[in-house]
């Protein structure tokens, strides 16, 4: 098991539950931001699911401030979220002084309320995008490497999240097939394009309903991905 | 097996040179390195892993995406000459596969069932920086790597991490790192796209990787931009079946 991603979900878990606001969706992300945060010294982390055109779906923020930076991006269309999104690739900004002309409105806006860096990752597996996570820093500077990992092991889980939604709203490292090296995962990703052919349906959709299967049937993602691939196992033959 | 002929030599550091110069896509560029060294090498399966930042292998393209190389490439993550290769910062050259059980005892056994006699690791670096390893295996002991064909395929993977690391030097630091998370991206958009067409197409994942690959040349479109298309798109999807 990957020590990160063990780390992460502990992270996660001890992470407490707000007493006050909306339960749902919503309270499980910003829950997410407020474990990221701490876990990585940020001034504030924000997450924003997107839908494929980039139109927004809804954001959360771990504090108030944040989620106007959050909301800042989209209403402007321009910054390091937006530009995570459409390349489908982290966009790591240690000094955000250094890149006033990359974001000629959103840049200036956000340094003068005093964030000095800015980490963007998407929240992606493969073709399926949902959205982007972003680490704000008060302070000019890389991350660190760890820093780095514990980001993109917490971008990970995040997706992992989003799929399963409300149906099951506390994966574990165990069953979210995270721990596995991307190189084991490779039938797992043939099997997602398989049962998005077979159901005719969205990438992350097809995704979902591999991970619920695993679920109800209590068996690890990728023995399920394995039957699918060897077409012992097809989503279109049992659809109720 | 005969020294590599220096014209071809000569016409791959241009070609790995060039490439690097403009802006380009990772996953694309480690295609045509794995692809030119296959082919300096008489056709022996060549693959490249990376290291993403947790610290793991991960692999990422090769000459050959056969179900049983893949295979081969991936179990390196836990053992096998790439991680050797890697950890070490060194290569790992002319490894007798079936005199290996002991030091690979998962890996080992299994590359000799796939036919391979011999195996070769070449660590992409430079000074302190590690970005990933080369992969190649050999089917016969007559496939032995002499000295002269080991320099120039480390002198590959050297000017290759250079170039890149250079792109890090001259702007910043987590360029490579963003280009690095792309790439890793970019592999699972193919593996979607192999499993989309081998479903819709009824034929195995090999099968339908060469489809693709063949898509995208008559195309004229990179393999990641017309997987992504295969995975995204339902219409390109539909366009690809009825072509």
């Amino acid at each position: 098991m990957d020590d990160y991603v063990t780390r992460v979900y502990a992270l996660i878990a001890a992470e407490p539950v707000a007493d006050r606001g909306p339960a749902g969706l919503s309270a499980t992300m910003r829950r997410l931001c407020t474990a990221v945060g701490r876990a990585v010294d940020a001034h504030g982390v924000g997450m924003t699911v997107m839908a494929p055109d980039g139109v927004r779906g809804m954001s959360a923020a771990s504090d108030p401030a944040t989620e106007r930076l959050e909301d800042l991006q989209l209403t402007l269309g321009e910054g390091p979220c937006i530009d995570a999104f459409e390349r489908r690739v982290p966009v790591l900004v240690p000094n955000l002084a250094d890149e006033m002309a990359r974001w000629p409105v959103y840049a200036p806006e956000v340094h003068a309320g005093g964030i000095r860096a800015v980490f963007a990752f998407p929240l992606q597996t493969g073709g399926a995008r949902l959205g982007v996570l972003d680490v704000f820093r008060g302070e000019p500077g890389s991350l660190s490497n760890e820093a780095l990992a514990l980001c993109l092991t917490f971008a990970d889980a995040a997706v992992a999240s989003l799929l399963d939604g409300e149906e099951h709203r506390h994966p574990t490292a165990a069953d979210d097939g995270l721990g596995d090296s991307l190189g084991v995962n490779t039938v797992l990703f043939q099997a997602q394009g398989m049962v998005m052919v077979q159901l005719k349906v969205p990438l992350a959709e097809a995704m979902a309903r591999i991970r619920a299967r695993a679920y109800a049937e209590n068996r690890p993602l990728t023995e399920i991905a394995a039957d699918v691939v060897a077409r012992r196992l097809s989503f279109d033959q049992d659809r109720q | 097996m005969t020294a590599i002929s220096a014209d071809r030599v000569a016409r791959v550091f241009v070609e790995v040179a060039d490439t690097l110069v403009d802006e380009f896509d990772l996953i694309e560029f480690f295609h045509m390195l794995t692809d030119r060294i296959a082919d300096m090498l008489d056709e022996s399966p060549v693959g490249l892993l990376i290291a993403d930042q947790r610290g793991r292998l991960a692999f990422t393209a090769a000459s050959d995406e056969s179900v049983e190389l893949l295979e081969l490439f991936q179990a390196q993550a836990q053992e096998g000459p790439c991680l050797d290769a890697f950890r070490q910062g060194q290569p790992v050259v002319n490894e007798d596969l079936r005199a290996a059980a002991g030091r690979w005892p998962v890996f080992a056994p299994r590359a000799v069932a796939a036919g391979f006699r011999s195996v070769h690791a070449f660590p992409l670096r430079l000074r302190t920086e590690r970005i990933g390893v080369l992969n190649v295996f050999s089917a016969s002991v007559g496939g032995r790597l002499d000295g002269g064909d080991i320099q120039v395929i480390q002198a590959l993977a050297d000017v290759a991490s250079i170039g890149l690391l250079q792109e890090r030097a001259i702007r910043r630091g987590e360029i490579l790192t963003e280009q690095l998370q792309g790439a890793l991206n970019s592999r699972i958009i193919i593996e979607q796209a192999k499993g989309a067409v081998a479903q819709a197409r009824g034929i195995g994942v090999d099968e339908a990787f060469e489809l693709i690959r063949q898509y995208s040349r008559r195309n004229n479109v990179g393999l990641v931009d017309t997987a992504r298309g295969l995975v995204t798109d339902p219409s390109v999807l539909a366009g690809f079946l009825a072509g």
